[in-house]
């Protein structure tokens, strides 16, 4: 098992490093730099700010010098914040992105599952028909439309739940995380409809009806565990798609995360800033899809006395 | 009075393309403590019309139509579906054909096991435990305390059927239905497991249904036969009555599709078409330190225009064998000589030559032919590959293959899955045809099939052999059908040949314990005595 796992982080090095140099080069590349939008600068104090910021230097000196912080665990500081560094934003931004990411991954599996083991239950009757068109039309709409929908409804017509803001007034934390969640929902209902449409049509199936199990029981014990497998190797990606792609939905409920910072470093060329949220999302993404490998491979005990025997 | 008794049963599969009767006003009894067997090839209603019994079939598309199952004093036909699970699993218990997918992977056959008692009888897990585990040994288990905290995939398919088993008797249950409990196993496990139902059915009075496509292997415990045909009961009956007064058409087709005696033998001492000398083929697994000698040290020849039976169990090595010599599988020692020309070496176009010499057969016509391939396709590719023929003259060529196969010239703009498992079959030989070879590895071509067709295709392979002079491997696990069609006969055990010999020599009188238990595993005895 062990050696599965260092095999694997090790094969995630060269991805990482691909990462860094490629978005190294390509924010370099777009037109701007991060001081042309400030009003008047005196050459000299643009040259004293490049300066400082190591941009004066040439492209390659500045690449190595950035791998060499990055090997220090140093993002930098960043263009825009002056006084601030990267790593300080992130570790400020991280804690309520991962939150809002955490409370959506709960909605859509809660969402998802449901409506995926019910629709699998009756395939091709209306008891799959409408949740798994509901799942396609949560995949199409996309947040930007789904959120200022359920405020419209939700926030301002019906008065039940808050518009925007994140843990100033309870009940603030509902709509953005059902929007962000939705779409992953669905996802998952049709994951986990799929899966459990293969095991249900397996012969161990036939033998728990066999020896009397009631109904109930044959999906929750014996189908479950397998036909949930897709969804539980698809949680890794979910979640790093969720920390990453919640800037919409962070920018619509106004939540002070770490996807309003990186949208705004885009647009300010804040070169520090793009590269460090990059290198930051690209880590965890590779980690949670380690971790969701590793667990999905736990669950099939054929997969798990492999990986466990590799290791001894 | 019957343990069950049917009556008139009917069911019918409804979809879109129509209605289809799967089982026609069938009749059947199975008697307290007795053996009832139904016997008849895929397709023909056996297994749905046990299946309806309990609840089974898929509905829809399935739909019982009529008929009464008197089982006691109920009928199973009328319960609700809370009643009839009721039965299933503690009154009746089923086992399946296959045993490698009829255990759910995901649990410990110990909790598979107990399920049974603790939703029947309400039996706490440690009670479970110690009833599982008795019954665990009476199946014939050897570790069962261990066994009962592993997984499914731990185990071979026979220790599966016996977990299997073992999980159907659980509750004492008066009727055991068990669907071909024994076509996916080994000739000698199958055996074994025959032996044990017949052992268990005698010492717990139960009643016993016995599917199965092979009257051999109900020949020799059924108290009662049944054969159907097409959803319709055709004759039942005694054993011996079936077996030496045969009625119907059908049941005297079935039984002269049992494979049974030998050829006349080709004993004249002829050249040698191959030479194997010291063959090797070691697969180094990853992760393991011991390579896996699949086969080892191993030397025959082959000669020229004779049938060579390659016999032995799964795992055996024999497959592989197979392979190595069509160059499939690696060779990590030793030379084949074929023709006088050594293969282990050559590359690239030289063995392309040889390629077109030797052809193969594999077992599963439905997975060795390509789905997105008409027959013409399939047969063109090695007729053009090889240069055979032109593309002038390649329609005359395959008119004369799907004659030389006894398949109608109009099938060939159909796809495989418009072809039955023999038909498809019938396409692989002509594939192999082909590129006229002088020699053939035939792996295990018929053990896919019903024995109906499976008699056809044997029969086909020896006449073609005939017509076209050629030299073959026929590699099975089925004694009977080797015996039908092989002149020598190999025998292999772990990788290694341990008895060659005629036929003849080979089956009347065996030299090694493991050829003998072989001869001793084959099913039917009493038919063929």
């Amino acid at each position: 098992m062990l050696r599965f796992i260092l095999s694997r982080l090790l094969q995630a090095i060269p991805v990482i490093f691909i990462v860094i140099t490629a978005t190294f080069f390509l924010v370099r590349a777009a037109p701007g730099g991060p001081f042309d939008a400030e009003k008047v600068v005196l050459p000299e104090v643009k040259r004293a700010l490049e300066a400082q910021y190591r941009l004066d230097l040439p492209l390659h000196e500045q690449y190595f010098a950035y791998l060499g912080d990055l090997a220090q665990g140093e993002l930098g500081p960043s263009f825009k914040y002056p006084g601030r560094s990267v790593n300080e934003i992130l570790f400020s931004g991280l804690p309520v992105t991962a939150e809002l990411g955490l409370y959506a991954l709960l909605i859509a599996l809660l969402i998802g599952v449901t409506a995926g083991v019910f629709a699998s239950l009756k395939p091709n009757t209306r008891q799959d028909y409408i949740p798994m068109s509901l799942a396609m039309i949560g995949i199409c709409m996309p947040s930007f439309l789904l959120g200022p929908l359920l405020v419209l409804v939700f926030g301002i017509y019906l008065e039940w739940l808050p518009i925007s803001g994140w843990g100033a007034i309870p009940g603030d934390k509902v709509l953005p995380s059902i929007t962000l969640g939705a779409a992953y929902a669905a996802y998952v209902a049709r994951l986990s409809r799929a899966g459990m449409l293969e095991i249900l049509s397996q012969d161990y199936i036939r033998t728990a009806r066999a020896k009397g199990l009631p109904e109930w029981l044959v999906v929750v014990k014996h189908a479950l565990r397998g036909g949930l497998i897709p969804v539980v190797a698809f949680l890794g990606p979910a979640f790093a798609g969720l920390l990453a792609g919640s800037f919409v939905v962070e920018t619509i409920f106004q939540i002070p995360g770490l996807g309003r910072f990186y949208v705004q470093a885009a647009f300010n060329r804040d070169y520090t800033m793009i590269l460090g949220t990059t290198v930051f999302l690209s880590s965890l993404i590779v980690l949670f899809n380690l971790v969701s490998d590793v667990a999905a491979a736990w669950l099939n005990p054929r997969l798990r006395s492999q990986i466990s025997g590799g290791g001894k | 009075m019957s343990l069950l008794r049917v009556e008139n049963l009917e069911v019918s599969f409804v979809t879109r393309n129509g209605t289809h009767q799967a089982v026609k006003q069938v009749n059947f009894a199975v008697e307290e403590k007795q053996i009832t067997a139904i016997i008849g090839e895929s397709g023909s209603g056996k297994s749905v019309s046990c299946y309806a019994l309990l609840g089974l079939i898929p509905s829809p598309p399935g739909r019982i139509d009529g008929g009464a199952a008197h089982f006691g004093e109920r009928d199973l036909l009328k319960l609700t579906e809370d009643e009839l699970r009721e039965i299933r699993g503690s009154e009746i218990a089923m086992i399946f054909q296959d045993p490698m997918t009829c255990l759910n992977p995901y649990l410990t056959i110990g909790e598979q096991l107990i399920e049974p008692l603790r939703i029947h009888k309400g039996m706490s897990r440690a009670e479970a435990k110690i009833r599982a585990v008795e019954l665990l040994d009476e199946v014939g288990i050897r570790s069962p305390e261990q066994t009962f905290s592993s997984f499914p995939h731990e185990f071979s398919g026979g220790m599966r059927q016996r977990v299997m088993i073992a999980m159907a008797l659980i509750n004492e249950p008066r009727l055991l239905i068990a669907d071909e409990p024994t076509t996916a196993l080994d000739v000698t496990i199958q055996a074994q497991i025959l032996r044990l139902i017949a052992d268990l059915q005698k010492h717990r009075d139960i009643g016993v249904l016995f599917i199965s496509h092979d009257l051999a292997v109900v020949a020799d415990i059924a108290d009662h036969i049944v054969v159907m045909e097409k959803g319709e009961v055709v004759e039942a009956g005694q054993p011996n009555i079936i077996f030496n007064n045969p009625q119907h058409p059908y049941t005297r087709k079935l039984l002269a599709a049992i494979p049974s005696g030998e050829r006349e033998q080709q004993s004249a001492a002829r050249e040698a078409l191959i030479k194997v000398r010291d063959l090797r083929t070691w697969f180094y697994p990853v992760g393991q330190d011991a390579p896996v000698k699949a086969v080892d040290d191993v030397s025959f020849d082959i000669e020229r225009g004779e049938v060579l039976g390659l016999v032995g169990e799964s795992g055996s090595g024999k497959s592989t064998l197979g392979r190595s010599i069509m160059r499939l599988a690696p060779i990590t020692g030793g030379s084949i000589t074929f023709d006088g020309t050594d293969l282990s070496g050559l590359q690239g176009s030289n063995l392309k030559q040889f390629r077109r010499r030797m052809q193969m057969i594999f077992q599963d016509p439905f997975a060795s032919l390509n789905p997105r391939m008409t027959v013409y396709d399939t047969l063109a590719e090695p007729l053009l590959l090889h240069g055979v023929c032109t593309r002038g003259n390649l329609d005359s060529h395959i008119a004369r293959l799907m004659d030389d196969v006894g398949l109608a010239r109009s099938f060939i703009r159909k796809y495989p899955h418009e072809f039955s498992g023999g038909q498809r079959q019938r396409i692989a030989i002509g594939r192999a045809l082909a590129t006229q070879p002088e020699f053939i590895v035939a792996d295990e071509p018929v053990s896919a099939l019903d024995v109906t067709i499976q008699a056809q295709i044997l029969d086909l392979l020896l006449a073609l052999g005939k017509e076209h002079q050629l030299t073959m491997l026929f590699v099975s696990h089925d004694m009977a059908v080797i015996r039908h069609i092989a002149d020598r006969v190999l025998v292999m055990y772990q990788g290694k040949l341990v008895e060659s010999g005629l036929v003849k020599q080979v089956f009347d009188a065996p030299e090694q314990p493991y050829t003998q238990s072989l001869l001793a595993s084959i099913p039917g005895a009493a038919l063929t005595l």
